[in-house]
């Protein structure tokens, strides 16, 4: 069974805030939901499935929709981090082909900058088995990134300056975003130039942390086309884990190398069809890798790919993350994820800033790494297309 | 040169792998291999991840590997390098490089294993230049 156009993204919403001084977890949850109900202009009777992620607070669906005093038949918490939403937006698209619901909520939201939350990897369950064997040699999430960027240069002579064209191009979006945390446009000196966070990433090659979320509701096609907004049509998807294999280490790709096959093939594209895409931008290397592994280069070609202005919106041939991205306008809960979908979203709508929006945009790709990549970690693709 | 600056956690063994840490007490790096497939695994598990197989063996690894990647992160007396090394035996494991000049790395460098203290638990396996 294929969800190809089986479910449509009706809502969408990203909470304005950066940091929530005053906000509950649970409170920024509710917030995106009814801030992406208002936008699908539906009510809160007609959501009968829900999907969170480890953000949520307490028992997740569970508390969640006791909290939004939801009445559900089809719930979904599958956790990858940073990509869960990618997946629940596919996971919501199979349950509603399959009759299991008919409209879906997707939120996402949290407040690690308010709560002045450490960077480092959350304390790991002793059960964990690979926990023993990682926790002594502090893993961050920081040198766990830059071990995969290291690589990279080893292997295909990528440079610092290259991967620093990708902060640069969403320097080059964010300014356009009054709620961006990072608007002032940034140059391929000021990245290689700012300091050394875990070698070879420097700050800037690092996303921000914010507070804040997102929701979208995605729902059954007669619904969607009762509604009076543009079509966006879930058209595949793909997820897929990857770690380090039992000792065979490859940290020269990422998962998105399965999933973005598997997502093309269900939408029956190829990447050069794609006009925008949504790349988890946790740091520069997360961009550049799930570039190659997408196909939209070779293995290897990432860094000249993404050099001299190549992804930004008018100028380059792959606008990406049009609204400034983890690595400039926010990262909520520590999750790229949500924002990913939203931006591909307003995009196919027509919706994206004037001085970013795509041209004719109509399909789009919104792809997620949720973990840490060099360790473990999982890819989630959905592409998405306006009808 | 980075030394051990930091207090090392001290790992939690669990039943399948005490012998690993048992060891390490004695200065020697063990890793599981498996009587049916044959693959060498870590980190050690008492089911083979290649092929399911319960008639998993331990294994006493040459201690010599080579870097496959690495980070320094953390300023001045604070930083330490986060690495994955290759073992002669063929298998990745996370660990950190110590003894060396963090500037001087490279991938491919020779390195050997080295036991270092834990707050209250067995050593743990670092590697510096061989």
């Amino acid at each position: 069974m294929s969800i190809k156009r089986k479910a449509y993204i009706v809502g969408a919403y990203e909470h304005p805030t950066r940091k929530a001084d005053t906000l509950s977890v649970a409170r920024l949850h509710a917030d995106v939901a009814k801030g992406a109900l208002d936008d699908a202009g539906l009510t809160k009777a007609d959501i009968d499935g829900y999907f969170c992620a480890g953000d949520a607070p307490g028992l997740g669906t569970a508390s969640m929709v006791e909290y939004m005093g939801l009445k559900v038949r089809h719930m979904d918490s599958t956790e990858s981090g940073g990509s869960a939403p990618i997946l629940h937006v596919a996971h919501a698209a199979q349950a509603i082909a399959a009759g299991k619901c008919n409209v879906a909520l997707v939120t996402l939201a949290g407040r690690p900058r308010a709560a002045a939350a450490s960077l480092a990897l959350r304390p790991p369950d002793p059960d964990t088995p690979d926990v023993q064997f990682e926790l002594p040699f502090a893993p961050a999430t920081q040198n766990l990134y830059a071990m995969v960027a290291r690589r990279h240069m080893h292997e295909f002579g990528t440079t610092s300056e290259q991967l620093a064209w990708i902060k640069v191009a969403a320097s080059h979006h964010a300014q356009h975003n009054p709620n961006a945390m990072l608007r002032q446009v940034v140059t391929v000196e000021e990245v290689v130039n700012s300091p050394m966070v875990a070698d070879p990433l420097h700050r800037l090659d690092c996303c921000v942390v914010s507070d804040g979320g997102g929701a979208v509701i995605v729902a059954r096609p007669e619904i969607a086309k009762s509604l009076n907004r543009p079509l966006v049509a879930v058209l595949g998807a793909g997820e897929a884990p990857k770690n380090a294999a039992a000792g065979k280490v490859d940290l020269t790709f990422s998962a998105a190398a399965w999933s973005g096959p598997a997502a093309f093939a269900e939408a029956g594209v190829a990447p050069t069809d794609i006009r925008y895409a949504s790349l988890y931008d946790s740091f520069t290397i997360t961009v550049l890798v799930q570039l190659e592994d997408l196909g939209f280069c070779r293995k290897g070609e990432g860094g000249r790919f993404v050099a001299d202005g190549n992804l930004i919106a008018g100028i380059g041939r792959l606008p990406f993350n049009t609204d400034g991205g983890g690595l400039c306008n926010n990262h909520p809960a520590n999750r790229g994820g949500m924002t990913k979908i939203i931006e591909a979203v307003r995009q196919l709508r027509g919706e994206a800033h004037e001085k970013v929006q795509v041209r004719n945009c109509d399909l789009a790709i919104a792809s997620g790494i949720g973990g840490a990549l060099a360790s473990r970690h999982v890819a989630g693709t959905v592409i998405l297309g306006r009808e | 040169m980075t030394t051990v600056n930091r207090k090392i956690i001290a790992p939690r063994p669990h039943p399948e792998t005490e012998p690993f840490w048992l060891a390490a007490g004695e200065g020697q790096l063990l890793l599981k291999k498996c009587g049916d497939c044959g693959e060498v695994h870590y980190y050690p598990r008492a089911i083979c991840p290649h092929c399911l197989s319960g008639r998993t063996e331990w294994l006493t690894a040459s201690g010599r590997g080579t870097i496959y990647s690495y980070s320094t992160m953390g300023k001045a007396e604070s930083a330490y390098t986060l690495a994955y090394v290759t073992l002669d035996e063929g298998v990745t494991m996370l660990t950190n490089l110590i003894d060396c000049d963090p500037a001087a790395l490279a991938i491919g460098q020779s390195v050997s294993v080295v036991f270092v203290p834990t707050e209250g638990g067995p050593p743990v396996p670092m590697f510096r230049p061989a």
